[in-house]
């Protein structure tokens, strides 16, 4: 089985995208809402036809607009599975997975193979109506795998499960995946997914890859607004002054300078981010005195409270990126005595704040 | 109080809902009481009823069998076509509904008649549908094909697209998916949209009696059957009509009105 490439536009729908996935490898796509995670999954399966696109695995191309290659579903050989398992109600379990295989004589041993590989041999003669959702989520791997598809595209595949199931199915997914050897695509918004699952996570954002790198990279210095908040860090937006130093550029104010330690070398004028944990951030109703630290006023637009801790939620940046968070001990906050509106000082020591450029290197 | 008591319901909808239920049994009442039991058995096997029988049950499923050949692919694009030609269809389709019977016998004169935009071509080969026993399964699968289409339509928006789209990523060729997956979960609403469409071309009589007239054993089904005796025997016509009743009921209560067993109806489709 061969790698993955995808380049594909979609432009009534604001899809450009492009990317690789070689053979073995998963691939978690992360974005908000509309970012086009689930245009993509149904350009790569061809449910949708792309205005302009090439999408090949290994030697085989799917589509090619420019030569008028348009693969059917049928013929693709992409398995797709979605959120709602949508397992023929018709037709028993094993039926089912049959009918995925049904090309081969031995169609029927095959399905058991296939159902024994996700745990499911027990259930062969069930209706699929009388499955659990993680049960029938299970089912419907087995029978996209038995369809020996030459990619995986999963679309949130744990998304309609209750935490118990979903954790079951992702060490289940985790388990098949690990051994399997094509390229998979893996939607997701959720953490433990890409942590468990993904060699690489991509970042969809309005339409485009803002980042795209290995899991352990994206999770521990994001370049995307969606990345960061997505691995619950702080991310600010700007350019290279100085060593060590970063400033924004927003229309509407001045740029403010950040100081932080380059964790990679950094060239004066290139696109840069600075993160920051939101503990490392401290709170303030006045500004302070001191040494070298980042400071900066901003008004509170929401507090969240979790488990005794406290996220002090900023308003949103001045380059329209997510508000910035602090995370203080419920103790402090009412000390403060915070409230929502209230304007006060956000202060990170410079150790805390890392600057990477913008753009993944080699990615 | 139990779920779903209708308690809520204000105690004068009550009223109005019991007369309209009286009103709909009341006749079928006096059906049944106007009816010579004694002689029922003689009435309804006389050869005339006999025929009139046997040619309605014929005509019915023939024309139910047409309506599923035509209407299952029919109802079935409208339901997956979002296009301008479906839109314009969809209420064509509907219009046998509406229009008067005898209208719509009238209309069918002039498409298969001797002189008809079809019938001119045909008579010229030498096939005659008119007045014929053919005659009488166009009638009915005119006037049924829109009850199949409509219930057909409705149940494929139900169950929608996802299934078709997971088998087809599974590898399975567009007419597989058809016949093993589109069709089978259809099949509630095949079974009930052939229900309707058999118990609409059983009941069949202004249009066939324009577009096939009345010919016994050829075209004199038996609603005709019991317009005719209406006015030589009064007594056969009830116990015919008690007949069409039982008829249209058997087949309506025995297979419509049964779910099928096995699984539940699809609810839902997925992104």
């Amino acid at each position: 089985m061969g790698e993955l490439q995808v380049s594909a536009a979609v432009p009534a729908r604001g899809l450009e995208v492009s990317f690789t996935v070689a053979a073995g490898e998963v691939l978690a796509v992360l974005g908000p809402n509309g970012a086009g995670k689930s245009t993509t999954a149904a350009v790569l399966a061809g449910l949708l036809r792309p205005e302009r696109a090439v999408i090949r695995i290994g030697g085989r191309t799917l589509t090619d607009t420019g030569r008028g290659v348009a693969v059917p579903i049928h013929d693709r050989r992409v398995g797709l599975m979605l959120q709602d398992p949508l397992l023929f109600p018709h037709m028993s379990v094993l039926g089912n997975v049959t009918f995925a295989a049904r090309r081969h004589d031995d169609a029927r041993t095959r399905a058991r193979h296939w159902l024994q590989r996700v745990d499911a041999a027990e259930l062969a003669e069930r209706k699929p109506g009388m499955l659990s959702g993680g049960q029938a989520q299970r089912v419907a791997l087995a029978r996209a795998l038995a369809a020996e598809p030459d990619a995986l595209v999963l679309d949130e595949p744990l998304a309609g499960l209750d935490v118990a199931g979903a954790s079951s199915m992702r060490a289940m997914l985790r388990e098949v995946l690990l051994q399997d050897s094509r390229p998979v695509v893996l939607i997701t918004h959720d953490l433990l997914d890409v942590l468990g699952l993904a060699d690489r996570a991509l970042v969809l954002e309005s339409g485009h890859v803002a980042e795209v790198g290995p899991v352990a990279d994206v999770l521990a210095a994001p370049r995307s607004h969606f990345g960061a908040r997505f691995a619950g860090v702080n991310l600010v937006r700007g350019i290279v002054a100085g060593p060590g130093t970063l400033r924004t550029v927003a229309e509407s104010e001045p740029g403010q300078r950040w100081y932080g330690v380059a964790v990679e070398p950094l060239t004066v004028g290139c696109d840069a981010v600075a993160v920051f944990a939101p503990g490392a951030v401290a709170v303030y109703r006045d500004r302070p005195h001191g040494s070298p630290r980042n400071s900066i006023r901003v008004r509170i637009a929401g507090l969240d409270v979790d488990a005794g801790a406290v996220t002090v939620r900023a308003d949103d940046q001045a380059d329209g990126g997510p508000g910035l968070a602090a995370a203080v001990t419920a103790e402090s906050l009412a000390q403060l005595g915070l409230a929502v509106g209230e304007r006060v000082w956000f202060t990170i020591k410079t150790q805390e704040v890392g600057l990477h450029a913008a753009g993944r290197p080699g990615a | 109080m139990r779920p779903g008591n209708p308690a809520t319901l204000p105690r004068w909808v009550y009223l109005p809902a019991a007369a309209g239920a009286v009103f709909v049994v009341l006749p079928l009442v006096a059906l049944a009481v106007n009816v010579d039991w004694a002689d029922f058995g003689a009435l309804v096997s006389s050869p005339a009823s006999r025929a009139a029988l046997l040619l309605s049950l014929r005509t019915a499923g023939a024309s139910t069998l047409l309506c599923l050949i035509l209407g299952v692919p029919l109802a079935l694009v409208l339901a997956r076509q979002h296009g301008r030609v479906a839109g314009l269809l969809r209420p064509l389709i509907l219009v046998p509904l509406v229009l008067p019977p005898v209208v719509g016998g009238i209309a069918l004169l002039y498409v298969f008649g001797r002189l008809g935009l079809l019938g001119q071509y045909l008579e010229a080969a030498g096939i005659r549908v008119a007045f014929t026993t053919t005659a009488v399964v166009l009638a009915q699968t005119f006037v049924s094909l829109p009850f199949l289409v409509i219930a057909l339509e409705g149940a494929a928006r139900t169950v929608g697209t996802g299934y078709d789209t997971v088998a087809a990523t599974l590898g399975a060729r567009p007419a597989a998916v058809w016949w093993r997956v589109t069709l089978p979960l259809l099949a509630p609403g095949l079974l009930s949209g052939a229900v309707l469409a058999f118990a609409r071309a059983l009941g069949e009589f202004g249009a066939t009696l324009t577009f096939a007239g009345s010919r016994q054993g050829v075209t004199r089904t038996l609603p005709l059957e019991i317009y005719l005796q209406r006015e030589i025997d009064p007594g056969a016509a009830v116990a015919l009509s008690i007949l069409l009743i039982a008829v249209a009921a058997i087949v309506v209560l025995g297979l419509g009105w049964r779910r099928l067993s096995g699984w539940n109806a699809p609810v839902g489709t997925g992104g």
